[in-house]
């Protein structure tokens, strides 16, 4: 096991952080933390680096208990959200850093070190800025410097606290599949924070989902995804439409639209539900095609890339639906405001309670 | 750092001046000046001009004199004692508070300020009541044959506190805008305490621990008041600058006391001129991060 987290509990003054945290993680994996912030995810990185220190429980990694060891000790790769680089030292000095403090006995020759920044800089595609300092480097760059300095070490486990939230999308994006491949060729056990579903779904072996300091859900991106664990994870991972309703005879009825209840609400009759549907499981038509179309309007259009978003007003419905249609379909059905459209669900969600986001 | 900077995006937008109407401007300026000429100028002008009232000849002798010497270098005794000393005690005190978090954390903050806060006369009489020969620690001193007040000792004891609060208040904003980041990530990289320190933390605060130290030494120099009340103005032993110049005008000795004075302005002037070259050296590091 790569690393193990036993019960961990942290509060602070009037919260309560993390609350019986445990996980594991296979060696060798990358894994999402995902959450909102403020979730307890960044705590957790940071007790692992010993960075925070946890109220009670043990963290394991690679099969030694670091539970009590000072920072220095842990041997962790710590990759900050905002690159954290040395700004008086220039790249080089940066990525050697961690193997210059090492203790004279453990300490590498200077050949050797020179050698090991070289290679991790070439691993990171930055062995051509070698004597630039961090304030001459894009965000991205400095991003990359950090990993290697991260790695120079030769860490037991890498932890990325929120890498590339500070970068403009584009770069985020191309960083993103650069770490995957980047982490497919070094195999060293990861945890990354993130914020963004997109990327933990894109970039994660597995994905761990956490909301006020517990854990809600964890398994790969696409179990997550399609099984959604509860209603906060359904609607942590993607745009959705939420409607809320009354358990009746096993079905819930949404507008003039009726949707069956699933097994274990069945039974319960009169109970609020959370009826979801994800703006692109929603099929648009001009032409009324089985019993159970909804009417609507369209409101508003908008341009989202590759895909048409429409804000559509229907009959029975408080407010108005989100659907997201391809560009194509959108082009066929030569739609504008105001138009009169026919809207199905193709796929629906129906959770107990009234949870609050 | 010869290279151009990649990372800054847009150039600095030039925007056109709006400017308040002439007559305010020239109104403004020409209050400026004169308050300058009235209050800078001026005073430092009659300074010189009072010192050389007599000629070189006398001027040169007035500075040469040896009770003179004997100030002049207890000053620069004192000096070089207690910039350091406040050096060190101001990087502890601002690493204190801006890197840990503990109880009184504020209430330190605060009370960093009293030496500015308080008198130095008042500065200077807390030693006397502290450390004097009619006190009982001060009596015990006596008998180990230690003597402070109104000999070397006091004089570095008061001006330390006089000018303690400048290198922490020059430290502590500039510590914390940049934060423990770099500290943080030195750790999970494996460096010790005094590693962090000497790698990073202070190369990071050098230039604002430098200008701190100028200020430091300023004042120490120029410290008049606590000085006063702890030293027993003993010429050729406790005089420094300041109350030797005190000593030569209360003597109506005007031309020595201004030559001496003199002196005072000089070192002055040079602080001033050390100080801006720190500060543009300062702001052009500062730039980069």
């Amino acid at each position: 096991m790569g690393i193990e987290l036993q019960n961990i509990t942290k509060n602070f003054t009037g919260y309560t952080a993390l609350d019986n945290i445990s996980l594991n993680v296979a060696s060798g994996d990358l894994i999402a933390l995902l959450g909102p912030s403020g979730c307890g995810k960044t705590t957790l990185l940071r007790i692992i680096a010993g960075l925070e220190s946890a109220d009670s429980g043990k963290i394991i990694l690679e099969g030694k208990d670091t539970t009590n060891l000072p920072p220095r000790e842990k041997n962790v790769g710590f990759v900050f959200q905002h690159y954290a680089l040395f700004r008086r030292l220039n790249v080089y000095e940066n990525v050697a850093f961690g193997l210059k403090v090492l203790p004279r006995s453990k300490r590498p020759s200077k050949s050797e070190i020179k050698d090991r920044v070289e290679h991790l800089l070439k691993l990171v595609q930055m062995e051509w800025a070698l004597k630039r300092y961090p304030s001459q480097l894009s965000g991205g760059q400095r991003q990359r410097v950090a990993l290697a300095r991260a790695l120079a070490v030769n860490p037991r486990v890498l932890l990325l606290d929120e890498p590339f939230s500070a970068l403009d999308a584009k770069v985020r994006q191309e960083l993103r599949r650069w770490l995957r491949k980047l982490h497919d060729e070094i195999h060293v056990t990861s945890i990354f924070v993130t914020h963004d579903q997109e990327e933990a779904l894109e970039l994660a072996d597995r994905i761990v989902v956490i909301n006020k300091g517990k854990i809600e859900q964890q398994g790969t991106p696409q179990e997550v995804y399609d099984h959604p664990a509860n209603a906060f994870v359904y609607n942590f991972l993607g745009n959705v439409n939420v409607f809320h309703g009354r358990v009746h005879e096993g079905v819930v009825t949404l507008g003039g639209h009726t949707v069956d209840a699933p097994d274990e609400l069945k039974s319960t009759e009169g109970k609020t539900s959370q009826t979801f549907v994800r703006p692109h499981e929603i099929g648009i038509s001009k032409i009324r095609s089985e019993g159970n179309d909804l009417e609507g309007t369209v409101r508003e259009i908008r341009l989202l890339g590759g895909q048409i978003g429409l804000n559509i007003d229907c009959e029975g419905f408080e407010q108005p639906i989100d659907a997201e249609i391809p560009r194509e379909l959108y082009l066929n059905l030569q739609l504008k405001k105001g138009d009169r459209v026919f809207v199905t669900f193709n796929k629906v969600k129906v959770f107990a309670g009234d949870y609050e986001i | 750092m010869s290279t151009p900077l990649l990372s800054q995006g847009t150039p600095p937008v030039v925007r056109k001046k709006i400017s308040d109407p002439l007559p305010v401007r020239m109104l403004l300026i020409a209050l400026t000046l004169l308050f300058f000429i009235g209050f800078v100028f001026l005073p430092l002008g009659l300074v010189f001009a009072q010192a050389f009232q007599k000629g070189w000849e006398f001027y040169l002798e007035a500075v040469r004199e040896p009770y003179t010497i004997e100030a002049v270098k207890l000053t620069l005794t004192t000096v070089t004692i207690v910039v350091p000393l406040n050096a060190f005690f101001g990087v502890s005190a601002a690493w204190a508070i801006t890197k840990f978090s503990f109880p009184g954390k504020a209430a330190l903050k605060t009370l960093l300020d009293l030496p500015f806060a308080v008198s130095p006369v008042i500065a200077g009489l807390i030693f006397v009541l502290l450390l004097g020969s009619r006190t009982p620690f001060g009596t015990w001193l006596g008998e180990q044959g230690i003597k402070i007040i109104f000999s070397t000792p006091g004089i570095v004891i008061a001006t330390l506190f006089v000018t303690f609060p400048f290198v922490a208040r020059e430290l502590i904003p500039l510590m914390e805008a940049q934060g423990r980041d770099e500290e943080e990530a030195a750790l999970t990289l494996g460096a010790r305490g005094w590693q962090i320190f000497v790698k990073i933390t202070l190369p990071n605060i050098r230039w604002g621990l430098l200008y701190g130290m100028i200020l430091c030494g300023a004042r120490a120099i120029g410290e008049f008041g606590a000085v006063s009340v702890v030293s027993g103005h003993i010429r050729g032993q406790t005089n420094t600058i300041p109350l030797h110049v005190e000593i030569l005008y209360s003597e109506y000795n005007f031309a020595a006391s201004f030559a001496v004075a003199s002196l005072l302005v000089f070192l002055a002037l040079t602080t001033v001129v050390v100080k801006s070259i720190i500060e543009k050296k300062f702001q052009k590091n500062s730039l980069q991060h």
